[in-house]
């Protein structure tokens, strides 16, 4: 049986890793509501932004966009958001375990694969495999719209290019506080949105008066659109660590709590123990000295 | 009373305006443009710039950047970068950010970087146009 004095410092070494489990559980919930409230700022920009889309569409001639163009995909290139921290139990592994099959399937299939990661997670995993092309690390803590933008961009250039002929977007879905599921959302090429209510739709945008054409928004527009889905994918990323690492706190800091009772009870035992055995030499001494 | 439309403006920081106004005056991609009740459906690119709305006697200033604005349905709905109330705009800043600006242009006009170049002048257009409307409330 251990010693009384060792037992006692691993309870104070657990009860310690609980108070920081604790704090890191406190911090995450804390952040996770900023996060929260972000995506839901951004909600109704995203929404208007796929109406209007899916108003042009309705109009425009599809085949002459570069960013449009569907190719024979040679090339696939995928964007991974993760998180840059750690510590949040297997949100980021979930993730590139995700992409890591998507990458074999398409490989399967005689596609090369490029890799842009958004986040250290997703760089961490993959920047042994060489596919990595660029990845962008430490802005997860604080995006903005324009860290989005950059991405963006780069990712466009390199389709246009033709280096990519197809860009996906995995990222972490947040569904709930308790469940965060990756996701796979096609990026490139543009796909003209969906209209709901079909052709009754239709017939209203083309009563629009364009300034300047059609074609002439659709050239800004695209773009502004990439921005939106990938500075989406960021929020919800940002917004699912926090609520990850939440839950990988709180089962910790239970974990910790449990190993203290266990602990205190085998502390309990050894110190009875010892108390026995201690009276056991003083009754045998003072009956020693008697004799 | 005369009729009214819709005012949004949105940002992907939420929304920032959501009132109804007698007319709304925007920077357009030809040019500015007015837009008064039951306008007749349409849509936009905006440039970076002054966007006023009147209200009665109450007229707001406004400063935004890049996006595009859409109307229907006596409804007008900006879609915007960013979007700033006339007295929200730190000028200093913007001021400062107009130097680096100017600075940055200068180099990439130097190296003759087409990128960053456009950047630049965004940048530079975005703060004149945080100037131009603080100084205007």
């Amino acid at each position: 049986m251990a010693s009384l004095k060792e037992v006692k410092n691993k309870i104070a070494g657990v009860k310690k890793t609980a108070q920081i489990t604790k704090a890191m559980n406190m911090v995450a919930s804390a952040r996770l509501r900023g996060a929260q409230s972000k995506m839901e700022a951004f909600r109704p920009y995203s929404s208007k932004f796929e109406e209007a889309m899916s108003n042009l569409s309705g109009g425009a001639n599809t085949g002459s966009f570069p960013l449009m163009e569907v190719r024979n995909v040679a090339t696939v290139e995928i964007v991974i958001v993760t998180s840059d921290r750690g510590l949040c139990g297997s949100f980021n592994a979930n993730i590139n375990k995700l992409a890591e099959k998507k990458m074999k399937a398409y490989e399967a299939e005689g596609k090369k694969v490029s890799i842009v990661c958004v986040g250290k997670k997703g760089h961490q995993y993959f920047k042994k495999t060489g596919k990595v092309r660029k990845s962008y690390t430490n802005i997860m803590a604080s995006f903005q719209m324009f860290h989005a933008r950059e991405i963006a961009q780069d990712v466009a250039d390199n389709f246009v290019k033709g280096a990519a002929d197809k860009v996906e977007v995995l990222y972490g879905h947040f569904k709930s506080v308790a469940i965060q599921r990756p996701a796979v959302q096609d990026m490139l090429p543009v796909q003209p949105v969906a209209n709901e209510q079909g052709g009754a739709k239709k017939a209203i945008s083309g009563d629009y008066i364009y300034e300047p054409s059609t074609e002439e928004i659709m050239d800004v527009m695209q773009p502004l659109y990439l921005n939106v889905i990938l500075y989406h994918a960021m929020l919800e990323v940002g917004a699912s660590e926090h609520a990850a690492r939440m839950t990988a706190m709180d089962n910790a800091t239970s974990a910790c709590r449990d190993i203290v009772n266990n602990l205190t009870l085998i502390y309990n035992k050894a110190r009875q123990a010892a108390v026995t055995g201690e009276l056991m030499d003083i009754v045998g001494g003072a009956e020693a000295l008697k004799g | 009373m005369a009729q009214q439309i819709r005012l949004e403006v949105v940002t992907p920081k939420g929304a920032i305006v959501s009132e109804d106004v007698d007319i709304v005056n925007a920077p357009g991609y030809g040019g500015d443009f007015g837009v008064l009740a039951n306008h007749a459906p349409f849509l936009s690119t905006i440039r970076i710039g002054l966007l006023t709305y009147e209200q009665g006697k109450k007229r707001e200033n406004l400063m935004i950047s890049g996006g595009f604005c859409e109307v229907s349905n006596n409804k007008i709905t900006f879609l915007v970068e960013s979007a700033e109330h006339g007295k929200q705009i730190d000028v200093d800043r913007a001021m400062r950010a107009k130097e680096r600006a100017e600075q940055r242009l200068a180099k990439a006009t130097q190296h003759d970087d087409l990128i960053n170049r456009t950047r630049a002048e965004a940048a530079l257009q975005r703060a004149l146009a945080r100037m131009k409307v603080s100084k205007m409330t």
